[in-house]
């Protein structure tokens, strides 16, 4: 069952195309992994998956939720959506240069997670109705256990701008979480983690992907890439190379070349 | 009730003070200035130290608010209340029109289109003679009175006035420690991620923009009632200046860092009245002073001296977070 | 019609040259230690006051201007010296409220040495009016324009043509970076207070034969120098003197063709139209964020 479907994307900046004519589909409950040298497109990709850029031309569509229960399977297309609509779709994402909301705590900062986990609006919130009061405990406690799951409850109450940077990037992934998403979008989640935390990250990335969610990930430390993923694609110049099980990919000379050079 | 405790206590001081000084000028007269700022400035803070959108001309709605109420009690024989009540939702409506395209922007160009908003809103005051009266102002506006009890002296409206400060300092509270209060303090954080979190952030700048503005109407039907006069000297480029200085000076992003910053900045052209002719120029350099040596606020560096001393003081105490 | 607008034009053209020397004012500093500096239109107020002083005390006006240049540019330097680089680091808004306290402060100092009385400059040239086609034009005007335009290219010279001028430029994109090719960024600072200053002296002196000034003029002045910035879209100096112009034309176009009285919310309306349509002012370019 795929969750998501890319079909013929386009995307140029002022004449240089950054990605161009890619299609894939994502199938549910996996680990997909989109590798490629720098300026492969990776990031516009992420990005016009989040609404931030707008495609070109081509397609994105989205499984809507217990869509295949009539038995007909109806899809988001996520084409001009604004990137809260998508948020709200099911889809969720870290980011390359953290995106961390540095005015809060660790734990507020993942109470906004839980934004669309709640509905408490702006009239009753002003007047701290026994509604407001009751849906603050279920977020907290909702958001405290996102924290657990990424192993930062400790550091709950500190001050996002006090926090090390390997807790932050694992306090943007416990906030995405905390939407509660179908799809997460981890964009180089291991960037400047020294080994043992990255050895973290690869473990953090397989609890999620069990826990049912379905993870997007752009990655450059090919170890990681290779032990967490389940699929691979391979990105050059913004044109599909190649994708498969990390076995295939390693294998594959296309593959090989576009990473290492010609003499290969 | 700790998410409180500074509330009451606040509370408790603004009601007890007039008991024992019942006739003291700064009391009675300064103070409700002073918390008419309070309101002004804790609304202005939501949209600026929260949500993080400088507003340059949040006189405008102060104005409109005192305008409304004075040009339909005294022309239209309007209740007071109902004036009020229509200056604000007359406010409502404005601030939710402006505030779409003038909330896209960002930065200076937001600077400079909230100032641009707040000039043209005053020069409208002084030029629609006909229903303002015009540079030379508008009086013999009635006061309030609350089911038959007539706000007509200055102990009164210190009661009315601080109690509407403090109902609005709970509102803010209120709001900020919510679900709606996150949203505004994220799209402070990082817009984008608060997007990526479901917040939509437009929609939740014009509502901090509203509501601010909105509060600074109810201000300003309570300032008409209170002078029984208004003039477009009130409501100038250099008020908006004033509530602006007021919350940063404070401290940003504290509800009680702006109602420090708005007691403060009423009461210090009080105590510099002493200095005469040096006044300007000492109000000037206590404004650098403060701003170079306590960029975050007066309230907030102030608060950062007193945690250093308790931690000095009880240094056995472990700080938290700090395990293995 | 076509006679009061060729003569509404020249006062447009006139003020417009001032707001757009302020305008530029504004984007040096801007430019180099990305501070708005509110206090821009002091430096005009000081330019304009202290030529006058000297110039009633006997000294010849050219001296008397040069002079006046000079304690500007002083203050330019003492600003910077002692409100911008102790608050390095500060966030914009802090920034704003330092600016605007050392206005006031600049405004109180000019009450205890000027009063409260209005000073004026003798026209540079005699008050003979020159008349074109039907229009009159004062020989103020043309000295107010032709001296605006010298300025205006000699500083676009500076920083495109002068190893001086890159440097603050370069200051400007990137202090750290700057640093490290040698480049001496407090320097660097304190000379673009002090070419923002002079330009504001020399506006104000430049107009002061006109308007007149008295201790708060600056006030107005760095208003529509900042519009005039934003207008232009802020940090190009080209933008900033189209800004100036612009605001200074349609001002008198207001003035004469609607009513006076509007006429700063009919400027100030069209400056937040143009911002709606485009974010970024009228020569501005929008910064593409990186998430």
């Amino acid at each position: 069952m795929n969750l998501l479907r890319v079909k013929h994307l386009e995307k140029s900046f002022g004449g240089v195309s950054a990605i161009s004519n890619l299609s894939f589909d994502l199938p549910k409950g996996i680990v997909f992994s989109v590798i490629g040298p720098n300026g492969a497109g990776k990031t516009t990709l992420f990005n016009m998956l989040c609404g931030f850029y707008t495609p070109d031309q081509g397609s994105i569509i989205f499984k809507k939720e217990n869509a295949e229960q009539n038995k007909e399977v109806i899809y988001h297309s996520l084409h001009n959506m604004a990137t809260h609509q998508i948020a709200a779709c099911g889809i969720s994402r870290s980011f390359q240069n953290l995106q961390i909301f540095f005015n809060m705590t660790a734990l507020e900062n993942v109470m906004v997670g839980c934004h669309l986990q709640s509905s408490s609006r702006f009239l009753p919130s002003l007047l701290r109705l026994p509604s407001v009061i009751k849906e603050e405990q279920r977020v907290k406690q909702q958001a405290l256990n996102a924290l657990a799951f990424c192993h930062l409850d400790h550091l709950a109450n500190e001050m996002a701008d006090s926090l090390a940077y390997g807790d932050l990037k694992r306090l943007e992934i416990a906030r995405a979480l905390a939407s509660k998403p179908k799809l997460l979008m981890l964009d180089e989640p291991a960037a400047g983690l020294n080994d043992t935390e990255t050895q973290q990250m690869s473990h953090l990335i397989r609890k999620i992907c069990d826990s049912g969610v379905t993870v997007l990930l752009v990655e450059h430390n090919m170890e990681l890439v290779m032990t967490s993923s389940d699929q691979i694609l391979v990105l050059n110049f913004g044109h599909l190379l190649a994708q498969g099980t990390p076995d295939e990919i390693q294998n594959n000379p296309v593959v090989v070349k576009a990473y290492l050079g010609e003499d290969i | 009730m700790k998410r409180l405790s500074g509330f009451y206590l606040l509370s408790l001081v603004a009601l007890i003070l007039p008991q024992i000084f019942p006739d003291n000028y700064y009391l009675t007269v300064v103070g409700v200035f002073a918390t008419l700022h309070i309101i002004l400035a804790v609304g202005l803070n939501l949209l600026m130290g929260y949500c993080g959108q400088i507003s340059l001309g949040h006189a405008a709605f102060f104005g409109l608010g005192a305008y409304s109420s004075a040009i339909l009690t005294t022309r239209y024989q309007l209740d007071p209340w109902l004036a009020m009540i229509s200056g604000m939702v007359l406010v409502f409506i404005i601030a939710n029109l402006i505030a779409r395209p003038i909330l896209k922007l960002k930065g200076h160009y937001l600077a400079m289109a909230t100032l641009g908003f707040g000039i043209i809103v005053h020069i409208i005051f002084v030029q629609t003679e006909a229903l303002s009266g015009g540079p030379d102002g508008l009086g013999d506006i009635p006061t309030l009175s609350i089911a038959g009890w007539a706000v007509d002296s200055d102990i009164r409206w210190y009661y009315v006035t601080t109690i509407s400060a403090l109902g609005t300092i709970l509102l803010s509270l209120n709001l900020i420690a919510s679900r709606s209060g996150r949203a505004i303090r994220a799209v402070h954080g990082s817009e984008f991620a608060a997007q990526m979190m479901g917040i939509n952030s437009n929609k939740t700048k014009v509502m901090v923009f509203v509501f601010a503005a909105v509060l600074a109407s109810f201000a300003g039907s309570l300032f008409a009632y209170q002078q029984n006069f208004v003039s477009p000297d009130s409501f100038s480029f250099f008020f908006s200046i004033e509530l602006v200085t007021m919350v940063v000076l404070g401290g940003m992003a504290s509800t009680y860092g702006a109602v420090f910053g708005a007691i403060l900045l009423t009461f210090l052209p009080e105590l510099l009245i002493v200095f005469e002719d040096y006044e300007m120029l000492v109000y000037g350099a206590i404004l650098m002073l403060v701003m170079i040596f306590m960029p975050q606020g007066l309230f907030i560096s102030l608060g950062h001296q007193l945690t250093q001393l308790k931690k000095n003081y009880w240094p056995n105490k472990k700080p938290a977070g700090d395990q293995q | 019609m076509s006679d009061y607008i060729l003569q509404f034009l020249i006062s447009g053209i006139t003020v417009g040259s001032i707001y757009a020397l302020v305008g530029l004012g504004f984007t040096i500093i801007y430019n180099a230690s990305d501070v708005v500096n509110f206090a821009q239109g002091e430096f005009v107020m000081i330019g304009a006051m202290s030529a006058v002083s000297f110039s009633i005390a006997g000294i010849p006006l050219i001296i008397a201007i040069i002079m006046a240049m000079m304690v500007t540019v002083l203050v330019g330097f003492a600003l910077n010296q002692f409100a911008i680089k102790p608050a390095k680091g500060a966030s914009v808004v802090t920034t704003i409220i330092i600016t605007i306290g050392a206005s006031i402060f600049l405004r109180g100092a000019a009450l205890l040495i000027w009063g409260k009385d209005f000073y004026s400059l003798p026209a540079f040239s005699g008050e003979q009016p020159i008349h074109i086609a039907g229009a009159t034009i004062l020989p103020q005007n043309l000295w107010v324009m032709g001296i605006s335009v010298l300025l205006v290219s000699a500083v676009l010279w500076f920083f495109k043509y002068t190893l001086l001028g890159k440097a603050i430029l370069a200051c400007s994109c990137n202090h750290t970076a700057a640093q490290m090719v040698g480049i001496n960024v407090g320097k660097m600072m304190l000379l673009s207070y002090g070419l923002s200053a002079m330009l504001g002296a020399l506006a104000g002196v430049l107009i002061v034969p006109i308007t007149f000034s008295s201790y708060d003029a600056g006030i107005m002045l760095g208003l529509k120098g900042f519009s005039a910035a934003i207008l232009g879209g802020i940090g190009n100096p080209i933008g900033a003197i189209v800004g100036g112009l612009l605001l200074g034309i349609l001002e008198s176009l207001g003035a004469g063709f609607i009513s006076s009285g509007y006429k700063d919310a009919i400027a100030f309306a069209i400056i937040l139209f143009v911002l709606f349509v485009r974010p970024s002012g009228l020569l501005g370019h929008e910064h593409q964020e990186r998430v």
